[in-house]
C-alpha cells in the first residue's frame, strides 16, 4: 500500500495518543480483501484438487498413480528435471558471473537474451524445436538419415524443458552477485588465490542461498512445464508423456479421479517448493543482511 | 621491500585519465601516505601497485624487480580495502587464515600465525565471530590482520579509516602507527584526510588530477607548499589576490607583501595560514588596524574573522586562552600582522 498516510493525533494533556498507521477499519478491510482473494484463487482450487483426488477412496488414488503409464510419466518428468536443472545451474552461474563481475561488449544483449524464454510463449518455444528438428525441419533430413529422433521423443522434451527454465538461476543470481561487488574477489586474488579458488571459496559461498533459491524455482517450473513440452511430446503414452501431459490426457478421457490423483502430485510438489523457498528465502535474508558501516 | 614507480600512466576505457606520468621511490620499511581529493588518481595508483589495475605505460619495480605485469597473486603485497572486503561467510579465524592456505602453509604454521595476528590486532576471543558480528573498527583490524598474514613485503591501504567514525578513526590511526613500528613492513596508504596523512606518515605524496603535486615530509608540505594546489589543499588557509605595484612589492588592502620575480601590474595570489596571523591589542611593528566581525569556536583555537579593509575578511586562529584573556570579541578593534605567506602567479599571467 503506497498510500500509507499516517496521521498523528496528539492530546492536549496526558499521554500522547499517537497513531502512525491507517485506522483500524481500513486495516481490517485490507486484510479481508487479501484473504478473500487468496482463498478464492489459491486455497479453494488446492483443496478441490485433493478432494477430487481422494473422492473415490485411497485405493483408486494409489491405483491411478501406480499405473505403469503414470509411473512412466513420473519417471520422464524426473529425468527432464534431472537434466535441465543441473544444466541451467551451470549456465546460470556462468552467465551471472560474467555479467556481474566483468565489463564486456554486448553485456546488455546477453542480459536481454537470458530473459527471452520469459518473454516468448512456451508454445512458441516448443514450435522452435519442431521447426529445427522435426521431419520437415531444418535438420530433419540429416537427423532421419542418422536415425536420430529428437522431437516426439525424450530428447525433445529435455530440450524444451531446458529452454523454458534457463532464466531462473541466472535471474536470481545476477542481482546477488552485483550487490556483493568485486571487492572480495580482489581481496582473494591479492591473498594468492587463483581463479578457481576464488570462485569456489569466495564467490560461490557468498551467493549460495540465492543459488539454491534459483534452483528451487527452476526445478518447480521444469516439472510443471506444459506448453512447450506439449508441442514437442507427441503425447505417446508411457513414452513421451510428462506428469502435466498425463493429467491432461486423463482429464480429456473423463477419468477425473485419476486425473486429479496425478495432479495432486504436482500440487504436492508446489507445496514442498513453497516450503523450501520460504526457508531458503529466510536464510538468504539473514546472510545478505547489510553490514552496517559504523563502529 | 622498496617500491619504485617510473612514469606510470593509466586511462580508463571511458577516457578518464586517472594517473599521468607518476614517478616516485619508496624505501624499505617506510610509512608513506598518498594524499589527494577524490578523483585525484590516488586509489588507482595504489591498485596498480597491488596488481588490481594494469597501467597503460610506465614501470613498477618491487625490490628492484620488474613487477608491472605480474599478477596480483604473485606480488606478495597485502591490501586493505576501504570497505574491509572481508569474506562474509567466513569467521575471523578463517578470514585471516585464507592467505596462508592459498600459499600452501602447513596446518601448524597457519594455526601459529593466525593466533599471533589475532593477538597483534587485539581481537583475542573473537576468532569464531563472523564479520557481521563485529564493529567497524574490529572489521578493519581483521582486514589488516588478513593482509599481514602471508608476510607481505608491502602493505597497501586504500582509505582504510574512511568509513569509521571520528573517535574510532583516531584510535586506529594511532594503532596503525604502532603496528608499523612493530612490524617494520613497508606501508603505503591512500587518504583524502590531511590530518590522517600528517599524523601517520613520515612522507607524503600530494596528488591532484593524476599527477604528484609535491612529495616530502609533513612539515615540508605544510610549511613549504610547492604548488598552489598544495597550498590551498593542505591545512586551512587565507588567500587574497594582490597586485604588484613596484618591483618586489605586492599590495592587497592594507597589507604589503615583498615578492620577487614579478613585473609591476601583475597579479599574484597570496596564501597565508590562519595560525600565521597574529593579533594584538596594542600596535606593534608591521601591523595594520582591523575589526573582529565574527568569532567561531574550534576547540583549542578560536577562529576570528577580521575586517582589515580588503575585499574580504582575514581568518586568524588564536589560542582559546589568549582570546579570552585579551578580550577578543566581535566588534573589537585589533592589530593584525602576518608572519609567513606563499605566493603563486595567478593563472594566465
Amino acid at each position: 500500500m503506497s498510500a500509507a498516510i499516517g496521521h498523528l493525533t496528539r492530546g492536549t494533556s496526558g499521554p500522547r495518543t499517537g497513531q502512525l498507521t491507517e485506522p483500524r477499519w481500513i486495516q481490517i478491510i485490507l486484510i479481508l480483501v487479501t484473504l478473500g482473494f487468496l482463498g478464492l484463487f489459491l486455497f479453494v482450487p488446492l483443496a478441490a484438487v485433493f478432494t477430487e483426488a481422494f473422492r473415490k477412496g485411497w485405493s483408486v488414488y494409489v491405483a491411478a498413480i501406480g499405473e505403469p503409464v503414470a509411473l512412466a510419466a513420473i519417471r520422464l518428468t524426473l529425468l527432464a528435471a534431472a537434466i535441465a536443472v543441473p544444466f541451467n545451474l551451470i549456465f546460470g552461474v556462468a552467465a551471472s558471473w560474467c555479467i556481474a563481475k566483468f565489463e564486456f561488449m554486448g553485456k546488455n544483449i546477453l542480459i536481454t537474451l537470458i530473459d527471452l524464454p520469459f518473454a516468448v510463449s512456451p508454445v512458441i518455444s516448443g514450435l522452435i524445436y519442431i521447426l529445427l528438428f522435426g521431419a520437415q525441419g531444418v535438420f530433419g533430413d540429416w537427423l532421419q538419415a542418422h536415425h536420430v529422433q529428437i522431437v516426439f521423443a525424450v530428447p525433445g522434451i529435455v530440450l524444451a524443458t531446458t529452454f523454458v527454465t534457463f532464466p531462473f538461476v541466472a535471474r536470481e543470481l545476477i542481482p546477488v552477485m552485483q550487490s556483493t561487488g568485486t571487492d572480495q574477489e580482489e581481496a582473494a586474488l591479492v591473498l594468492g588465490a587463483n581463479g578457481w579458488q576464488t570462485f569456489f571459496k569466495v564467490t560461490l559461498p557468498s551467493v549460495k542461498w540465492g543459488l539454491l533459491y534459483g534452483v528451487i524455482l527452476c526445478n518447480a517450473r521444469a516439472m510443471g512445464e506444459f506448453g512447450a513440452v506439449s508441442v514437442v511430446s507427441g503425447h505417446i503414452r508411457g513414452v513421451t508423456n510428462t506428469i502435466p501431459l498425463h493429467v491432461e490426457i486423463l482429464y480429456n478421457e473423463y477419468n477425473f479421479a485419476a486425473a486429479f490423483a496425478v495432479a495432486s502430485l504436482l500440487a504436492f510438489l508446489a507445496l514442498i517448493t513453497l516450503a523450501a523457498k520460504t526457508y531458503v528465502e529466510h536464510q538468504f535474508q539473514k546472510s545478505s543482511a547489510v553490514i552496517p558501516v559504523d563502529s | 621491500m622498496s617500491i619504485e614507480i617510473r612514469h606510470l600512466s593509466k586511462t580508463f576505457p571511458n577516457g578518464f585519465q586517472a594517473v599521468k606520468d607518476v614517478s616516485f621511490n619508496m624505501e624499505t620499511g617506510s610509512l608513506v601516505a598518498i594524499l589527494g581529493p577524490s578523483g585525484s588518481g590516488k586509489s588507482t595508483l595504489l591498485r596498480m601497485i597491488a596488481g588490481l589495475e594494469i597501467p597503460d605505460r610506465g614501470e613498477i619495480l618491487l625490490t628492484g624487480r620488474e613487477a608491472t605485469l605480474l599478477s596480483a597473486r604473485d606480488r606478495n603485497v597485502g591490501f586493505v580495502f576501504q570497505h574491509y572486503a572481508l569474506f562474509r561467510h567466513m569467521t575471523v579465524w578463517d578470514n585471516i587464515a585464507f592467505g596462508l592456505q592459498m600459499r600452501k602453509a602447513t596446518k601448524e604454521e597457519i594455526k601459529h600465525r593466525v593466533a599471533e595476528l589475532i593477538h597483534l590486532v587485539q581481537l583475542d576471543g573473537l576468532e569464531k565471530r563472523y564479520p557481521t558480528q563485529l564493529s567497524g573498527g574490529q572489521r578493519q583490524r581483521v582486514a589488516v590482520a588478513r593482509a599481514l598474514a602471508p608476510h607481505p613485503q608491502v602493505l597497501l591501504l586504500d582509505e582504510p579509516f574512511g568509513a569509521l567514525d571520528a573517535k574510532v578513526r583516531e584510535e586506529l590511526q594511532e594503532w596503525i602507527t604502532e603496528l608499523h613500528e612493530k612490524s617494520q613492513v613497508t606501508t603505503l596508504f591512500v587518504t583524502h584526510d590531511q590530518h590522517e596523512a600528517m599524523s601517520i606518515a613520515s612522507h607524503i605524496l600530494v596528488m591532484n588530477r593524476g599527477i604528484v603535486e609535491q612529495e616530502g615530509t609533513p612539515l615540508e608540505i605544510f610549511d613549504h607548499p610547492a604548488t598552489e594546489f598544495v597550498a590551498q589543499f593542505v591545512g586551512e588557509t587565507n588567500y587574497v589576490d594582490a597586485v604588484v605595484t613596484e618591483p618586489e612589492l605586492a599590495i592587497w588592502g592594507p597589507f604589503k607583501y615583498s615578492v620577487t620575480g614579478y613585473a609591476a601590474g601583475q597579479k599574484v595570489r597570496i596564501y597565508f595560514r590562519p595560525n600565521d596571523v597574529y593579533i594584538t591589542s596594542r600596535e606593534e611593528s608591521l601591523q595594520v588596524k582591523g575589526k573582529i566581525t565574527k568569532t567561531r569556536f574550534k576547540g583549542p583555537v578560536i577562529e576570528l574573522e577580521i575586517e582589515v579593509g580588503g575585499d574580504k575578511p582575514v581568518l586568524a586562529h588564536v589560542p582559546k586562552g589568549l582570546t579570552l584573556a585579551s578580550g577578543f570579541v566581535e566588534g573589537r578593534q585589533v592589530f593584525v600582522g602576518i608572519t609567513g605567506f606563499h605566493q603563486f602567479a595567478l593563472p594566465g599571467q
